[in-house]
């Protein structure tokens, strides 16, 4: 292809010509701005079609809405965790820390029928660390951690970063602390006594 | 003193408005909101800013020139402020009506520049040095112009008289004292024969009544322009580069007076340009035939529709060039100081020379 050379253009009355488009496009924009950026999510199809009006959005009023498979906040649905601890391990920041307590009989199933056998006195996800990789969500069994669309959750306190999902207050993880090691004692307590009848015999 | 503080009330209204206009105007074209908030449409904006100023702590650098400091923009302000004392504003309400107002005016518009080097001067700071000397620079340099083009209107009209020349721009021409046999003709050519004194309307504003005033009409609103310091002219306080001119260690009261000052200057050229060329408080319609258009929206001389109808037109072109000033202002990229320089000594200066002389024998031959 040949190159062209762009004509630089001289002269007064090209010069007013420049000037008035110039003016022209401003009171363009200017007669433009009764009409608004509607705001439709980069899936919409005009999303990219808008090209008159105002572009600002006054955000906490209104907002382009996420896309669904956008990776936000993360929620743990605390009923239906079966606290395996796989999202723990998967963390590349280790930024969820998982304490857990056995039960001394099945607590319940999950909603897609997985049994229960663990509780989770600490569940926290600090959401200050999270980098937003979205593994622990992938290796989820029973899919109890998703992440959110929700992003606009900043905090004075760095603290308030760290989310607590348990379902049990401190008393209620204590009780069931004390509930497994009275089980373990009754097992070790039978268990010593069955070894101390085999040896008997 | 009641025409003072009229004055001043009317003047501090246009100065809020024009401010969250330019806000909005600027927001528009760039496809922004602009301000929001603050009441409806952020229409209290200007307000809250004001109010805002005015709250915080007056500040006067401990190694500044006290006196000249604080003087600084008291001088400013009542520079640009004195100049409105010969406008204008409706067939019969002229706050000083004297014979000189258009020389009085460019004197006391002058006074302005003293002002602004007491500010740069004052403040013992480098930066507002430079600044008060570009500003300085800039204005005197472009007076020349300007002054040239009002003179030109001054020889057409023959008149220093602001009252005089509005008088002539419309269907009331008669109506002047000294006036009463005067008659316009459409683009001032009586050959052509077609006599305007009594359409009125836009075929006897100054730019068609002699449409050579067209010309100095262009180079006025140029000038006035870099002399209110205004974009694509205001290398002295370019806003995207520099924090502030000359104002930079004013705050509070003092700097919302210099701000006021600025804006005032913006409003009295857009007057200024107005009554000259644009037919003052005249309407832009005719007469035409049997609908007498400019009869009816000019009212009746001495009766409130007179003053209504007056001072409806008058604030209203001056709106329309506002506009245009702060669409120039988005519009257009700023010039260096040399093209600055060039524009108003080798393009602006000699062209407003020549229309001066082509004025002069105008006057001699046409009207």
């Amino acid at each position: 292809m040949e190159k062209s050379s762009v004509q630089h253009k001289t002269g007064f009355w090209e010069v007013v010509k420049s000037l008035l488009s110039g003016l022209l496009l401003t009171w363009r924009h200017f007669r433009n701005a009764d009409k608004r950026r509607a705001p439709v999510p980069v899936m919409d199809d005009n999303y990219f079609k808008q090209p008159e009006g105002l572009v600002t959005l006054t955000y906490p009023y209104e907002a382009i809405p996420v896309p669904e498979n956008g990776r936000y906040r993360l929620h743990n649905e605390i009923d239906d965790c079966i606290v395996c601890d796989l999202c723990a391990k998967i963390c590349p920041v280790n930024c969820i820390t998982i304490e857990s307590v056995k039960a001394t009989e099945e607590i319940g199933v999950t909603s897609d029928g997985t049994k229960k056998r663990l509780y989770a006195p600490v569940f926290d996800i600090d959401m200050a660390k999270c980098c937003y990789c979205g593994l622990c969500t992938t290796v989820c069994p029973t899919d109890c951690l998703t992440m959110t669309p929700v992003y606009d959750f900043a905090e004075v306190d760095i603290k308030n970063m760290i989310y607590h999902f348990t379902d049990l207050t401190p008393e209620q993880a204590e009780e069931k602390k004390q509930l497994l090691q009275k089980q373990q004692e009754e097992m070790a307590a039978a268990k010593a006594a069955a070894l101390a009848a085999r040896k008997q015999q | 003193m009641l025409a003072f503080l009229l004055t001043l009330m009317l003047l501090l209204g246009i100065v809020i408005v024009l401010a969250y206009a330019e806000r909005k105007v600027a927001a528009f074209m760039q496809d922004r909101l602009g301000p929001t908030e603050a009441g409806p449409y952020g229409s209290l904006q200007s307000v809250l800013d004001v109010l805002k100023l005015l709250q915080k702590e007056d500040i006067v650098p401990a190694a500044a020139d006290k006196k000249l400091f604080k003087l600084a923009p008291i001088l400013i302000f009542a520079a640009v402020f004195a100049g409105f004392a010969v406008i204008p504003f409706t067939p019969e309400l002229i706050p000083a009506s004297i014979g000189i107002g258009v020389f009085y005016l460019l004197a006391i518009i002058s006074l302005d520049v003293v002002g602004l080097l007491m500010a740069g001067w004052g403040s013992n700071n480098k930066y507002a040095m430079l600044g008060a000397m570009r500003s300085v620079a800039q204005i005197v340099s472009y007076e020349i112009p300007a002054g040239l083009a009002i003179l030109s209107v001054v020889m057409i009209c023959q008149s220093l008289d602001f009252q005089e020349i509005s008088y002539q721009q419309g269907i009331l021409l008669n109506r002047f004292p000294g006036l009463e046999f005067e008659k316009n003709w459409l683009f001032g050519i009586e050959a052509l024969g077609i006599n305007t004194t009594n359409i009125g309307g836009i075929t006897t504003w100054n730019i068609f009544r002699a449409p050579l005033l067209l010309v100095a009409f262009v180079i006025y609103f140029i000038a006035s322009l870099a002399e209110s310091n205004r974009a694509p002219f205001d290398i002295p306080e370019a806003e995207s580069e520099l924090v502030a001119g000359f104002h930079v260690e004013y705050s509070g009261f003092r700097f919302a007076v210099l701000f006021l000052a600025e804006y005032s200057m913006m409003v009295l050229v857009s007057l200024v340009a107005v009554i000259l060329f644009l037919g003052s408080w005249n309407t832009p319609l005719p007469n035409l035939t049997t609908l007498k258009f400019a009869d009816w929206t000019t009212g009746t001389i001495g009766s409130l529709s007179g003053i209504l109808w007056g001072g409806f037109w008058l604030l209203s072109k001056t709106f329309v060039l506002l506009f245009l000033q702060l669409q120039i202002r988005w519009t257009y990229p700023r010039l260096r100081v040399d093209q600055l320089m060039h524009l108003c000594w080798k393009v602006l200066t000699p062209v407003a020379l020549g229309v001066v002389l082509l004025a002069g024998i105008w006057r001699l031959l046409m009207v």
